[in-house]
């Protein structure tokens, strides 16, 4: 998946459809994507880290109905519905997209905390780099990948860092959470912060100090001007309701 | 008899295929355009991130196709003169990276020169540096995916010369290094100079395999395409589009200043 | 300088087999027509092209040698070449084209340009030193593809169709020119043509190459009195039968007898000039013994005559006035009758 990500900032799975980028042809996009004109398509915008469970969840949740998913960095997603891109349901990895959403008018409703994310401190097994704790961020010959500091789980490990007091080395800023774990998957680097859900049993986990941690929390929302609203909030009801909690565990994700 | 004037007698058929093809070209182009944000150009061309992926860019760029160029040319003479077995298997290779999708690219550099690769390992032990995540990895990346460009515009050119004239060199006393020198390389320079374009502009534009390679950090491997690619991440559409402009102004000036003439012979 | 060469190569169906003797300072003539081997023969000779087996002593040393596996390259050879269409490098000035082999063999620039300088003024083209090959007539281009050649000193000189690239008219200037500038050369000179005119001015012998053999030698009278194949002939302008003697008698062919001037036996050359047949449309009656009948097969303006071919027993050219060609009413397909009178005719041993 991963890979893919760097194809196209964005993995979409329309059903058949390819998508396009964002920005400036995010228009066109919506276009190409929107199953928002029949009534029972929905259009769903996710962030990346929640690929698999929302593939999985929406199989198991439509019948024939049509779920399209697309999947990006939360702020890009903003960005295309900014643009005019048609969706019904809007799922973002942390708040404070959430809330540049709702500041923009992009929202109805009341957006719903429907999963937490943890950022953690991960090496590649073995721990070539012999990385201890979050002080060794900071060392000039460790490799270290972070997401850039504009997209979620940049922004959350900046807290972290600031909370811990460290000045990190790192040696590449990724766009998007999976390209910094797939860097740590590759070996290249000896250190990333990275989602929880993101880690793979390539891989280990070195704690940090419990006031460092960071909890991201994701949110759903239904996208203001959803042609399908009955849908997107089926849709939300699945993501919060018994089956999507499951998928959301085994994803790696805690649940409220 | 000869041609008195450059009427073209255009084939009315083409005109419609034509036109759509220069649709496909100009749309995307004019779509930037239409949504470029133009009060704030300034701004954003000043800022730090792009000055420094600019600038980044540019040295790249210039650092590869010197690769290329250095590299390329013997490369070239090989496969257009030489005569030893597998020449043609040997020219297939070379046009790979050309069919490659950049990022396989990146990981076949990453599986090579990474950390963990064949020549990356022995690179750490004998001099304790390693590629990825530096500007020299980037400069690599874009060799990777420029040189087949310079490469077969090469070879072609070398293939047309009339070597007639190397011979005529030779019995007047010139040593092969010479014949080359003074009698190959000028007349192949056009063939050269449009290989070394074609390869400045892909190494410019390189994307795939130097973000799975190099990684993107500002003012080490960053390059303009990253810089769009990160913009786009963190949402900001309006610098995207403005990097997308810049790249674009960069390719076309440096085109427009090589002319017609000193690329295409005669 | 000499020239002894001995060169074989095969090339698909075609075999090359030469023997060449030079001596120091002359000039060889070498025709033939094309596909005889002329072109390939030079190649060998410059180190341009590996024989399949040869021996070529140049000035005394051995510069190929197929049986010890002695093999001077090209670059070493001190051989001179100038080609049909000059091949002067386009990015260089004359001078500088003229130049390029003594700086190539390390002569520093400034001696370099003085002695290409001097050469260029001996062949009077002193004043297109600083032009570029595309701006000379074709003349001042062959000069320069001399003077580049011979600045070098070359043992070995070979000049491949010479003339050919100019236009007619300032052939016969340029050719008295090169044939004083051969005359100056020292080395030996081998020059090709298919040209029988270039061939006479500028060569002391001539070798003619047929299908890869020499099928004659000599000096140019000696070629062009005793013409020993039909190729030479022609190029010479002369009429050749070949026959069998028996005193005065020579039978050329089922029917057709020649009657000679002298004497002679065996196998014999006949030649005569076509402006010594006369055409007419009965069996002649005079003094000529010699008169065959035949048929006009085809007829061209030579010069301010034509050229007349007749079909026969005993085929000949005929070249008469074009007032006689209206006289006797000629066109293909007339039946004339051919008459030599012996005396003109030059008889010698096949």
């Amino acid at each position: 998946m991963g890979v893919l990500q760097r194809l196209l900032p964005i993995g979409v799975h329309c059903k058949g459809v390819a998508a396009l980028l964002a920005g400036a042809v995010a228009a066109f996009s919506g276009a190409a994507c929107s199953g928002a004109g029949e009534p029972d398509r929905i259009t769903v915008l996710a962030a990346a880290s929640l690929t698999e469970p929302f593939t999985m969840l929406a199989d198991e949740v439509s019948d024939d109905g049509d779920v399209a998913l697309s999947f990006g960095a939360s702020s890009a997603l903003v960005e295309q519905l900014r643009a005019g891109a048609r969706a019904d349901v809007l799922a973002t990895a942390d708040t404070r997209t959430m809330a540049l959403a709702v500041d923009a008018g992009l929202i109805t409703g009341d957006p719903i905390v429907f999963a937490r994310n943890s950022l953690v401190l991960a090496v590649p097994a073995g721990n070539p780099g012999g990385v201890s704790g979050l002080a060794d961020l900071a060392r000039d010959e460790l490799r270290v990948a972070l997401c850039e500091p504009q997209v979620p789980c940049g922004a959350a490990a900046e807290r972290m860092l600031a909370t811990a007091g460290i000045d990190a080395r790192p040696d590449t800023l990724e766009a998007d959470a999976r390209d910094t774990a797939g860097k740590l998957a590759l070996g290249e680097v000896d250190a990333a912060l990275i989602y929880r859900t993101d880690v793979t049993s390539a891989m280990a986990i070195v704690d940090v100090p419990p006031e460092a941690e960071v909890v991201t929390e994701y949110l759903v929302a239904i996208v203001d001007g959803a042609s399908n609203h009955r849908g997107a909030e089926e849709f939300i009801a699945a993501v919060t309701g018994a089956t999507g909690r499951r998928l959301l565990a085994e994803a790696g994700f805690d649940t409220p | 008899m000869t041609r008195h004037s450059a009427e073209a007698r255009v084939p009315v058929l083409f005109v419609v295929p034509a036109a759509l093809g220069l649709a496909i070209l100009l749309l995307p182009l004019a779509g930037l355009l239409a949504r470029a944000p133009w009060n704030r150009l300034g701004e954003i061309l000043g800022s730090d991130g792009v000055l420094t992926a600019l600038r980044l860019s540019l040295l790249t760029a210039t650092l590869a196709t010197a690769i290329c160029v250095v590299c390329g040319i013997p490369l070239a003479w090989l496969l257009a003169r030489g005569s030893f077995p597998g020449r043609s298997l040997l020219r297939g290779l070379v046009t790979v990276p050309l069919v490659l999708p950049p990022v396989i690219g990146g990981i076949a550099l990453l599986v090579a020169f990474g950390r963990g690769g064949t020549v990356g390992r022995w690179l750490e032990s004998a001099t304790g540096t390693t590629l990825p995540f530096t500007t020299a990895a980037v400069v690599i990346a874009q060799s990777f995916v420029a040189m087949p460009f310079l490469v077969i515009a090469v070879e072609g050119a070398l293939r047309g010369a009339d070597r007639r004239y190397e011979d005529v060199a030779a019995t007047l006393g010139a040593s092969p290094w010479t014949i080359f020198r003074r009698v190959t390389l000028p007349t192949v320079a056009p063939g050269v100079l449009s290989g070394a374009v074609l390869c400045w502009a892909r190494a410019l534009g390189e994307f795939g395999a130097t973000i799975t390679f190099a990684g993107s950090f500002p003012g080490i491997t960053r390059t303009l395409p990253l810089e769009a690619y990160s913009a786009i991440g963190a949402g900001d559409a309006e610098t995207a589009i403005v990097l997308s402009l810049l790249m674009i102004a960069v390719a076309v000036a440096v085109l427009a200043l090589l002319r017609d003439r000193w690329m295409v012979r005669g | 300088m000499s020239l002894l060469a001995k060169v074989a190569v095969r090339r698909g169906d075609f075999e090359l087999d030469v023997t060449l003797d030079v001596s120091a300072g002359s000039v060889i003539s070498l025709l033939g027509p094309n596909g005889a081997g002329k072109s390939t023969l030079l190649a060998v000779l410059a180190g341009l092209l590996r024989p399949d087996a040869a021996l070529i002593e140049l000035d005394g040393e051995t510069v190929i040698d197929t049986v010890t596996g002695t093999y001077v390259s090209a670059r070493h050879r001190r051989v001179g070449l100038v080609l049909q269409d000059y091949l002067l490098f386009p990015h260089l000035s004359a001078l500088e084209n003229s130049a390029f082999g003594l700086r190539s063999r390390g002569v520093p620039r400034g001696t370099s340009r003085s002695v290409a300088a001097s050469w260029l003024a001996r062949l009077g083209v002193a004043e297109v030193a600083d032009r570029r090959p595309r701006e000379l007539s074709g003349g001042q281009a062959q000069r320069v593809a001399l003077a580049r050649a011979l600045a070098v000193e070359p043992r070995l000189l070979l000049l491949d169709e010479p003339l050919a690239a100019l236009d007619v008219g300032t052939r016969p200037a340029v050719r008295a020119d090169l044939r004083r500038h051969l005359a100056e050369y020292d080395g030996c000179a081998i020059v090709v043509t298919h040209d029988p005119l270039e061939a006479l001015v500028l060569g002391d012998r001539l070798v003619v190459l047929e299908h890869g053999r020499v099928v004659q030698e000599g000096t140019p009278e000696q070629v062009t009195r005793h013409p020993l194949t039909d190729y030479v002939a022609r190029l010479v302008g002369l009429n050749l039968l070949r026959g069998s003697a028996d005193g005065r008698v020579a039978t050329v062919g089922p029917a057709a007898v020649v009657t000679l001037a002298h004497d002679a036996a065996g196998p014999v050359h006949i030649a005569f000039s076509p402006a010594a047949v006369t055409l007419s449309p009965h069996r002649p009656e005079g003094s000529a013994r010699n008169a065959w009948a035949g048929t006009v097969a085809d007829m061209e303006r030579h010069g301010d005559l034509v050229r007349v071919t007749v079909d026969g027993p005993v085929p000949v050219l005929a070249d008469i006035t074009p007032l006689a060609v209206a006289d006797l009413d000629l066109a293909p397909g007339v039946a004339v009758w051919a008459s030599v009178k012996a005396t003109e005719i030059t008889v010698y041993p096949a």
